[in-house]
């Protein structure tokens, strides 16, 4: 990752800054327009192909969600919920699961191992393999219910958002092939507009409460939702309402982490410095004679 | 020299060390997880993800062989009157003021609570360490489960730490102790000076 390594603005299980003396780089996102989404599953399709995935061919339980989770050979999925929002009129939200790339990204913060998980300065969150360690710790950091251990090799997998094509100039695989329009790529400031136009075409159409998914609990995410119903998320296969790292974790990799380290430090110090001061505790002779 | 008394037998002290350097390894390996500034730690287990798989098996061990050692000792751990008065002259102990200290059986009250700090932690850091062991048990439990394990496993890991510091330098302190862990034996002096209620028990005297 050589040439990127000036783009990585963020990386795991390090506590010096990463080089941001350059300026800052156009931040990017991905906006899945759910209202435009047919559930033809190509973005799947598409991810496989240009990340040289397969997954094992699953069994059919009766639903349309095909494979039926995220996996290490499935990086996005397509999951599908009947609901009734209003009495009497049924509606099939489609939502196109996968990373979200938050901006105060929980796997990271969780990853023990240095540059395993980065952030690079356009926003999008990738994982190193090769530095993995296959411990898990990013799967309770993510909020969202997204990193996947491959049996194969026990490491960490989720969607990079195509960096490897970003980097290029390209859009995503998932972009590209979407052939409704429903996902589309630039950069945040203009995914935020375009999204304004479809809210407002929402609204007009009768979706009082349609809305743009931007979870501020992460620190806003670079794949975004144009939701018909943003009022309530859960509808969406439990997209969650206001997501945030675990306090948890956020306890286990935040204040403890230092203070717990500097306390075994202490004591060792203590010791030292009491042995210095008060000397060995020894027997004295004349006790030892006595006897 | 005065006469020695047999303290611990070979047992005895093999099973101790059998768990002590599992609780070295485990230590290191942990701390090499738990911080950045010990990832360097992995370094010894053969990289990141060597220290990851060692981990949870000599953890395992150390649990194993610390059940025995429990065993062994328990019936010596429970708490009496003698302690608690020695607790209330904790501070003179720990100046090496020992004139007057009451009559101890085989530990103190020191060694008594870490002994009741090893029961718990450890028991404590197996089940939280299953819950989070990659990748055989953990695909098993849900997320929320996993996120209470890591915090509970650092924190008992941080309290059983911090007890062995306090162990190790005990014996190295309290001069004519790291023998009894060695060769088995203590001096007459030391037992009659440290633990006389002991030291009678095993004399007669």
């Amino acid at each position: 990752m050589a040439l990127q390594s000036l783009d990585i603005k963020a990386r795991s299980a390090t506590t010096t800054p990463s080089p941001v003396a350059r300026g800052e780089a156009i931040k990017v996102a991905k906006l899945i327009d759910i209202s435009k989404c047919i559930g033809c599953k190509a973005c799947q399709a598409a991810c496989m192909e240009w990340n040289d995935l397969r997954d094992a061919v699953g069994t059919n339980v009766g639903i349309y969600d095909n494979p039926r989770d995220l996996s290490d050979q499935s990086w996005t999925v397509m999951r599908f919920s009947e609901v009734e929002v209003e009495q009497g009129r049924l509606e099939w939200l489609i939502r196109k699961d996968g990373c979200m790339h938050c901006d105060d990204p929980g796997c990271l913060k969780a990853c023990p191992s240095p540059g395993a998980i980065v952030q690079y300065a356009n926003g999008i969150v990738d994982f190193h393999e090769e530095h993995c360690i296959g411990c898990g710790y990013c799967i309770t950091g993510c909020p969202f219910d997204i990193p996947r251990i491959s049996k194969k090799d026990n490491k960490a997998y989720k969607c990079t958002l195509c960096s490897d094509r970003v980097g290029v100039g390209l859009e995503p695989a998932c972009v590209k092939t979407c052939p409704t329009g429903a996902i589309v790529f630039g950069s945040k400031a203009d995914m935020i507009h375009h999204a304004e136009g479809r809210i407002t075409d929402l609204k007009e159409r009768g979706y009082q409460n349609a809305g743009l998914y931007d979870p501020q609990g992460v620190g806003g995410t670079h794949v975004m939702y144009v939701l018909q119903h943003a009022d309530k998320p859960e509808l969406y296969a439990n997209l969650p309402k206001d997501p945030h790292i675990s306090p948890l974790v956020s306890l286990w990799k935040g204040v403890t982490k230092p203070l717990m380290s500097l306390g075994i430090g202490l004591a060792v110090f203590a010791g030292f410095f009491h042995f210095v001061t008060a000397g060995p505790k020894e027997v004295e002779e004349e006790e030892e004679k006595t006897d | 020299m005065s006469k020695m008394i047999q303290r611990y037998t070979a047992k005895e002290r093999n099973n101790h060390w059998v768990v002590s350097i599992a609780f070295v390894l485990a230590g290191l390996s942990g701390l090499a997880l738990f911080h950045p500034a010990f990832f360097f730690l992995t370094n010894l287990f053969g990289g990141g993800p060597w220290t990851r798989i060692l981990h949870p098996f000599i953890g395992a061990v150390m649990f194993l062989s610390f059940i025995a050692m429990a065993a062994r000792f328990w019936r010596f751990n429970h708490f009496t009157a003698a302690d608690r008065q020695w607790m209330k002259r904790i501070g003179d102990v720990i100046r090496n003021r020992d004139q007057g200290l009451p009559e101890l059986g085989k530990y103190n009250a020191g060694q008594k609570y870490l002994f009741w700090i090893m029961v718990v932690s450890i028991p404590v850091l197996l089940l939280s360490g299953m819950v989070i062991w990659q990748p055989w048990f953990a695909p098993y439990f849900p997320i929320w489960l996993l996120r209470v394990a890591v915090v509970i496993h650092a924190l008992a890991a941080w309290i059983m730490i911090l007890g062995i510091v306090v162990h190790v330098y005990a014996a190295i302190w309290v001069r004519g102790t790291v023998r009894a862990m060695t060769r088995g034996t203590v001096s007459e002096a030391w037992a009659k000076h440290h633990h006389r209620a002991w030291y009678r028990e095993m004399t007669g005297k």
